[in-house]
């Protein structure tokens, strides 16, 4: 067993810590940071509830070590609202579309969806486009439907 | 769970790499982790080491090369997606690689993870076996090039060394008038495919077959080139069923099964994508010939 120290930016503040090698990047956003809005559910990479941002670039935190997040940038659904709580407008499409019932898969789903409007821009996307890049989403509550309405109507062409 | 405890190594050259695979016992490589964190995070395995490739730089990028493309092995499936080189050189690679995972895992995924990992019904693997792929490998004693259909030795299993890394992956260019198309079917997009399927076929401006290649994933520990179909195939001038028969030379060959799909079914839907996959790079060779 080895034991790590690692700086790292989360969320725009940047932290140093030691950790244990074998520690995974949402048990330490949890345990160690206390950000326990990254969700953990299956912690086998099928599921996407952990899924945050790495270099801008979502990755499931369960199937990354917290030490190969050594140097980078994190981006939690703890800094995606406002600092005066005002909802991200993808959180509020959520909300309006009743894109979330129960909310476990939810900050997995919007770290996707900021992803995805990061990448396509002002682009219209539609539907298929939408569902594809769900798929690594996995919600037991909503059928989809509301969080594909949600996204839809943020980026999509209103037909 | 949590995975069993080891030591982590994180090499920032090749050579510091090789020296630490040479050295360590129970030792596994980690390329993106797509694969080996869920094993070990439910305990599937665990290695008293591992080392992280993930700071070499070397071992990333795509190149164009005299009969082809060569790819590092650390090249993540995300920056495959977005080549318009590998769209131009190597396209059947770009369709197939819209099916691994999902933007999440093909983010951190790497080729040589994937090819090294070697699950029955990967895509890469597949794309490998049909486009006759090599595989560069290095040690500390030098360095192999092994075609990937001499690569696998068993399931989920190479015929890798314990002090090797695969470091390049080398796709050979196609044909002039060759066609090319990947299908496959899973139960929900990015799932594992039940079957799959890559075809390659060569049409010449008589309409005459002058190549095929067919290789399906899911029947068996690794994808397979299937002989009997390819030469059903070459030589005969296209017509109107002709491909059925390659497919039905699929359908024949033996499939495992498992607890949720008979190998019967496996080997009917393995001859259904062979087939499906043929018709496509028909279109595609045959719009091509007469260019």
């Amino acid at each position: 067993m080895s034991k790590h120290r690692i700086k790292l930016t989360v969320n725009g503040s940047p932290q140093e810590h030691e950790i244990e090698s074998r520690t995974h990047l949402a048990d330490f956003l949890r345990h160690e940071l206390g950000l326990t809005g990254t969700h953990i559910g299956c912690e086998h990479g099928v599921c996407g509830a952990c899924t945050v941002l790495v270099d801008g670039a979502s990755a499931r935190a369960c199937l990354m070590l917290a030490v190969q997040a050594n140097g980078r940038s994190i981006e939690t659904i703890e800094g995606v609202a406002a600092p005066d709580g005002a909802l991200h407008p993808i959180q509020a499409a959520l909300a309006d579309h009743h894109g979330l019932q129960c909310g476990y898969c939810t900050p997995g789903v919007v770290m996707t969806l900021i992803e995805l409007q990061r990448e396509t821009g002002r682009r219209q996307l539609d539907e298929p486009e939408v569902r594809r890049a769900l798929s690594g989403n996995l919600c037991r509550c909503t059928g989809y439907q509301g969080i594909v309405d949600a996204a839809l109507a943020l980026f999509g062409s209103k037909t | 769970m949590k995975p069993a405890p080891f030591t982590y190594h994180c090499p920032e050259t090749l050579g510091e790499a090789l020296e630490l695979l040479a050295r360590l016992e129970n030792v596994r490589v980690l390329a993106g982790g797509q694969s080996l964190m869920p094993m070990l995070n439910l305990r599937l395995v665990a290695p008293d080491h591992l080392v992280d490739l993930g700071r070499i730089e070397e071992l990333v990028g795509i190149e164009q090369t005299a009969d082809g493309l060569a790819l590092g092995a650390m090249t993540t499936q995300r920056a495959i997606e977005r080549s318009a080189l590998v769209r131009e050189r190597c396209p059947l690679l770009s369709e197939a690689i819209e099916h691994v995972g999902h933007q999440q895992t093909r983010n951190r995924g790497t080729i040589g993870g994937s090819l090294c990992h070697l699950d029955p019904a990967a895509e890469l693997p597949l794309v490998a076996a049909a486009l006759d792929a090599t595989l560069v490998a290095v040690s500390k004693s030098g360095q192999r090039r092994i075609r990937f259909a001499d690569f696998p030795a068993g399931y989920l299993t190479s015929q890798l060394r314990h002090d090797e890394i695969v470091t390049r992956v080398e796709f050979p260019a196609l044909r002039a008038g060759t066609g090319w198309a990947f299908v496959e079917l899973a139960r929900r997009p990015a799932d594992f495919a039940i079957a799959a399927a890559a075809a390659l076929l060569t049409v010449d401006s008589a309409d005459t077959i002058r190549d095929a290649r067919i290789a399906v994933g899911g029947l068996g520990p690794a994808p397979l080139r299937i002989a009997a179909a390819e030469q059903a195939l070459i030589g005969q001038k296209y017509r109107d069923g002709l491909l059925a028969s390659a497919g039905a030379a699929v359908a024949a060959c033996p499939a495992e099964g498992d607890a949720l799909y008979p190998s019967d079914y496996r080997r009917e839907l393995a001859g259904v994508m062979a087939k499906r996959a043929l018709e496509k790079a028909a279109g595609r060779a045959r719009s091509a010939a007469y260019v």
